[in-house]
């Protein structure tokens, strides 16, 4: 049986930080369950940059940082057993061994494997809310997801959801999708929004939403859901008050997809098989001010515990949680995590009349708080740049597409050139991120790199 | 040309019992069955209980065959591998009129022939169902839930190793009667198939297959049911089904909770007569009707545990306006024989599915001599149900298999292996809703976000299908339009 010091369930970046800052603590044995079979979590799918600004000061895509995140905690000396599914933690017996502690039961093709731990960090990340959770009249026809499940989709397996698109939702990742489905050829009709403003970042409004001109309609909702075998349309309308349609607003706008991006949902079904306390009406799991829960000896982190807008502040307090359960188990004092303070990142409609930059997720309108947005707002007066995320084709790898990146921004009229040239572009494994791609000319006469931003290596497990 | 003895037309709970009681006999069976898979209609949605039978008016065909389905049901589920649950069922009284009802049923259940009906009150009340705020109810011991699509595929899949053909996507569109006494059954897919019995179970199309045959005229009217769907709260709040004491006029049960096999609880049916046999949309309105209805019955429900809804069409022969029920309709027709017409087969349907196939058998027995198969395979093993097991079974199993140690939908446990063999399911149904119904993924309350790209993975990889041609039902709901690039 495998024994542990600090035992940390999921390996996104919550996960990942946990591993290294119970390392970085000195604790012994660390062990990361990971029930994919590559760690990283939803950084994975997530092939935009805007990752990493706040904790490696770098402009990094989701499978970068991803792959930076393995990197540091292997470095420090965790251990990342991916393919384990973790259905169950327990109290362990007195026989178990000589100290109290956890007994987690996880399942692979392996077999069912107990792991004894002193201390746990729950990473187990979010869900989505769903169209059944949130209850949308109409039919129940193929073609409605969630945000999610189509990037998962439309980045990793190469399969296109359809058409012509409406999200509902607002918030980062319905507008990320919103670009990702333009730039690979869908239509998207509209973006709808309960609220009166945008949910997502400032950024995020201007980049994806208003670069692709794609109509927002923000205090209104999907009334109704129409088509019998496939979507074929849906009915919107504006929200009164009290969240409820306006009879007499309905407009009915035609489509095949509706991409449901409705808010996400701590996911803690493994915390419950040891009643650990969840808030009721948010599903995430209550914490002190050691981040440790209702079972002391278990921290939790990141999403499972509050849903968090970037993953850098997953990060973090992931650190935080694995430093205080090596603390735990090693009979230490625990300390007092603080939230970092001036997480000032502008929401909703970017300011009217001037630039948002959109280089970091803070979403400076000016003053600009670093040269980069002064620069950025230069440019885009003249030749506006945008970083480019996408995708190839790969053989030879389980993932069917890999994530690239323009090494550096590129125009913004250049855009669909490049996805066109890209498409085109087929490569077989071994591929490291970093990797040169393609090498295009821009419109400028420029050189324009395309490199990889993922790896055909799958993230590594050693160092 | 196809030749048979006897075709069926639709499968349903009732097509498909029939199916596998004539499968004892030397016959040759063929179903034809317009949708991709059994149980695609009215079977495959309601709120999956076994009824007692005291519903229903004594000396009706109803009452009679739902007590004789419901004692037989436990032993047939037995036979079949289908879950089955004898939980009991309370129906909640709030005020004296309610109470009143609850005597008339108790006495309309023991002319019927159900046992153990009684009232509770108080603390007995209190035990069986511990949140409600009821005054008094009626406890009906034999009442009991199971898997509607379990059974229907269990029982589908038995009549096909007994020699039965089941053709799935074969509507019938134009059925003659011909000089030499056999039917000629054309289909939309452009097939004829010919047999000298014709048993139509086509449920909310039984009225125009009669007619198609030549038949009498029966008109069946749509009647829609909506429901909820709550995450698996059960096992804490929900120990049985629970009703409402039953209101003059309304063609149904009433609004009422059920929790599942897997733990979930389902709120539901509204009753709402429409037009379209097709439209299992919801409604604002209706919804919120349903959720106020249900609060009432047990406090504890509330609208955060909602993962998804669902509808389901009453095939009824009761007009709207006349409420209530009228008999099912289960006979050789009068015009036309050799034509057995099974007609308004709404609840108690199911419960009652087996003895109105026996009484089928009967009907045909006058005319055609049955002969018994020495080599009758009674029994169905289902597929492994990985979470239903003991660690100690599924650590064998994995190790037999390493494909139940991949768990591949994590709301409901189901492993790889699960999903392969709801893959390779012997009907051959091939679609998103097929592996649904047979593994029981996607159902949970991520609703598939986390398991259908694993699935799809699966049939494009290891079964070759384009993504473009993975379908969630019928063709025409394809879920996705190809690759990306």
């Amino acid at each position: 049986m495998k024994k542990c010091d600090v035992l940390i369930i999921g390996a996104g970046p919550g996960g990942l930080a946990a591993a290294e800052g119970a390392k970085k603590y000195g604790a012994g044995r660390v062990i990361v369950l990971e029930r994919d079979s590559r760690p990283g979590g939803i950084l994975n799918q997530c092939i935009h940059d805007g990752f990493g600004l706040v904790r490696y000061n770098s402009q990094l895509t989701g499978p970068e940082y991803a792959i930076r995140a393995v990197r540091e905690a292997l470095t420090e000396g965790a251990e990342i057993l991916t393919s384990r599914h973790v259905i169950s933690i327990a109290k362990a017996k007195a026989e178990d061994a000589a100290d109290p502690g956890f007994m987690a039961t996880c399942i692979s093709e392996e077999g069912l494997e107990e792991i004894y731990a002193k201390a746990i960090v729950m990473a187990t990340g979010c869900r989505e809310r769903t169209r059944g959770a949130i209850s949308i009249p109409g039919s129940r026809p193929a073609g409605v997801f969630t945000a999610g499940v189509v990037q998962n989709f439309v980045n990793l397996r190469n399969i296109m959801p359809g058409n012509k698109v409406v999200i509902l939702g607002s918030g980062d990742v319905g507008m990320i999708m919103a670009r990702r489905l333009s730039l690979e050829g869908a239509q998207v009709k509209a973006v709808i929004e309960i609220m009166p403003q945008p949910a997502g970042l400032a950024r995020n409004v201007s980049q994806c939403i208003y670069d692709y001109g794609i109509p927002l309609y923000c205090g209104h909702t999907v009334s109704k859901i129409n088509g019998s075998k496939r979507l074929t349309s849906v009915e919107v309308s504006e929200l009164d008050g009290k969240m409820r349609p306006v009879p007499g607003t309905e407009q009915v706008i035609e489509c095949d997809t509706l991409v449901i991006s409705a808010g996400l949902i701590p996911e803690n079904e493994v915390a419950k098989t040891i009643d650990i306390a969840l808030d009721e009406k948010t599903n995430g799991v209550i914490t002190d001010s050691f981040l440790q829960t209702s079972v002391p000896g278990i921290f939790s982190c990141g999403n499972s515990r509050k849903i968090l807008d970037l993953a850098d502040f997953v990060s973090e307090q992931g650190e935080a949680a694995g430093s205080n359960a090596a603390a735990f188990a090693l009979g230490r004092e625990l300390s007092v995590w603080q939230e970092t303070p001036g997480s000032s990142m502008e929401k909703g409609y970017p300011q009217e009349g001037v630039v948002t930059c959109i280089f970091c997720p803070k979403g400076c309108s000016g003053p600009y708080q670093c040269s980069r947005g002064e620069e950025f707002a230069r440019r885009e007066k003249t030749d506006p740049v945008r970083f480019l995320t996408t995708t190839v084709r790969v053989s030879g790898y389980e993932a069917k597409l890999l994530a690239v990146r323009s090494q550096r921004p590129v125009l913004k009229r250049d855009m669909k050139m490049i996805i066109g040239a890209l498409a085109e572009v087929s490569v077989d494994a071994p591929v490291n991120c970093g990797d040169e791609i393609a090498r295009l000319t821009a419109s400028d006469g420029e050189e324009i790199r395309i490199i990889a931003s993922g790896s055909t290596e799958g993230l590594p497990l050693k160092v | 040309m196809k030749t048979a003895d006897v075709i069926i037309i639709g499968a349903g709970g009732v097509g498909c019992a029939i199916a596998r009681e004539l499968s004892r006999y030397r016959l040759d069976i063929t179903v034809l069955e317009k949708g991709c898979d059994v149980a695609g209609g009215t079977s495959g949605r309601n709120s999956a209980v076994v009824h007692a039978g005291f519903n229903n008016r004594p000396g009706s065909l109803m009452a009679g065959l739902c007590v004789e389905g419901n004692k037989g049901f436990e032993a047939l589920c037995a036979q079949l591998d289908v879950p089955y649950k004898k939980t009991g069922k309370l129906i909640a009284a709030f005020d004296d009129e309610d109470i009143a009802s609850l005597h008339h049923l108790i006495i309309q259940g023991e002319t019927n022939g159900c046992s153990g009906l009684r009232i509770v009150r108080g603390e007995e009340l209190r035990s069986l169902v511990p949140g409600t705020d009821a005054i008094a109810g009626m406890y009906s011991p034999e009442t009991a839930i199971f898997d509607p699509f379990t059974y229907c595929i269990a029982l589908a899949e038995n009549a096909l190793s007994n020699g039965v053909r089941f053709r799935l996507q074969r509507e019938v569109i134009k059925i003659d009667a011909e000089q030499d006494g056999m039917f000629c059954v054309r289909t939309a897919a452009g097939e004829t198939f010919r047999s000298r019995y014709l048993i139509n179970c086509a449920g909310l199309y039984a009225g125009s297959i009669s007619e198609m045959a030549g038949g009498e005229s029966y008109r069946i009217y749509p009647c829609r049911g909506e429901y909820f769907i709550l995450d698996k709260i059960a096992p804490e709040i929900l120990p049985m089904p629970v009703y409402p004491a039953p209101k003059k006029g309304i063609g149904g049960l009433g609004v009422h909770l059920t929790p599942t096999m897997a733990g979930n609880i389902i709120i539901g049916p509204s009753a709402e007569y429409i037009d379209d046999r097709e439209d299992y949309s919801c409604s604002r309105e209706v919804m919120d009707k349903l959720l106020g209805e249900a609060e009432t019955l047990l406090p504890a429900i509330d609208r955060k545990y909602i993962i998804g809804n669902y509808a389901g069409i009453r095939p009824k022969l009761a007009p709207p306006g006349e409420g209530g029920y009228r008999d099912f309709v289960i006979k050789e027709d009068e015009r036309q024989p050799h034509l057995i017409n099974l007609i308004g087969i709404e609840s108690p349907g199911l419960t009652a599915s087996y003895p109105i196939a026996r009484r089928v058998r009967d009907i045909l027995s006058q005319s055609l001599e049955l002969a018994e198969k020495q080599d009758f395979i009674p029994d169905r093993k289902g597929p492994v149900r990985f979470r239903d097991l003991s660690e100690a079974e599924q650590k064998a199993l994995i190790q037999k298999d390493p494909e139940y140690g991949r768990i591949i939908c994590r709301c409901q446990k189901v492993t790889k292996r699960e999903i392969r063999n709801a893959i390779e399911n012997p009907l051959g149904a091939r679609s998103i809703s097929a592996i649904k119904y047979r593994a029981w993924a996607t159902t949970g309350r991520c609703n598939g976000g986390y398991c259908l790209s694993r699935i799809v993975d699966m049939l494009v990889d290891e079964y070759g299908m384009n993504p473009a041609e993975i379908t969630y039902r019928d063709p025409g709901s394809e879920m996705f339009t190809g690759n990306v690039k």
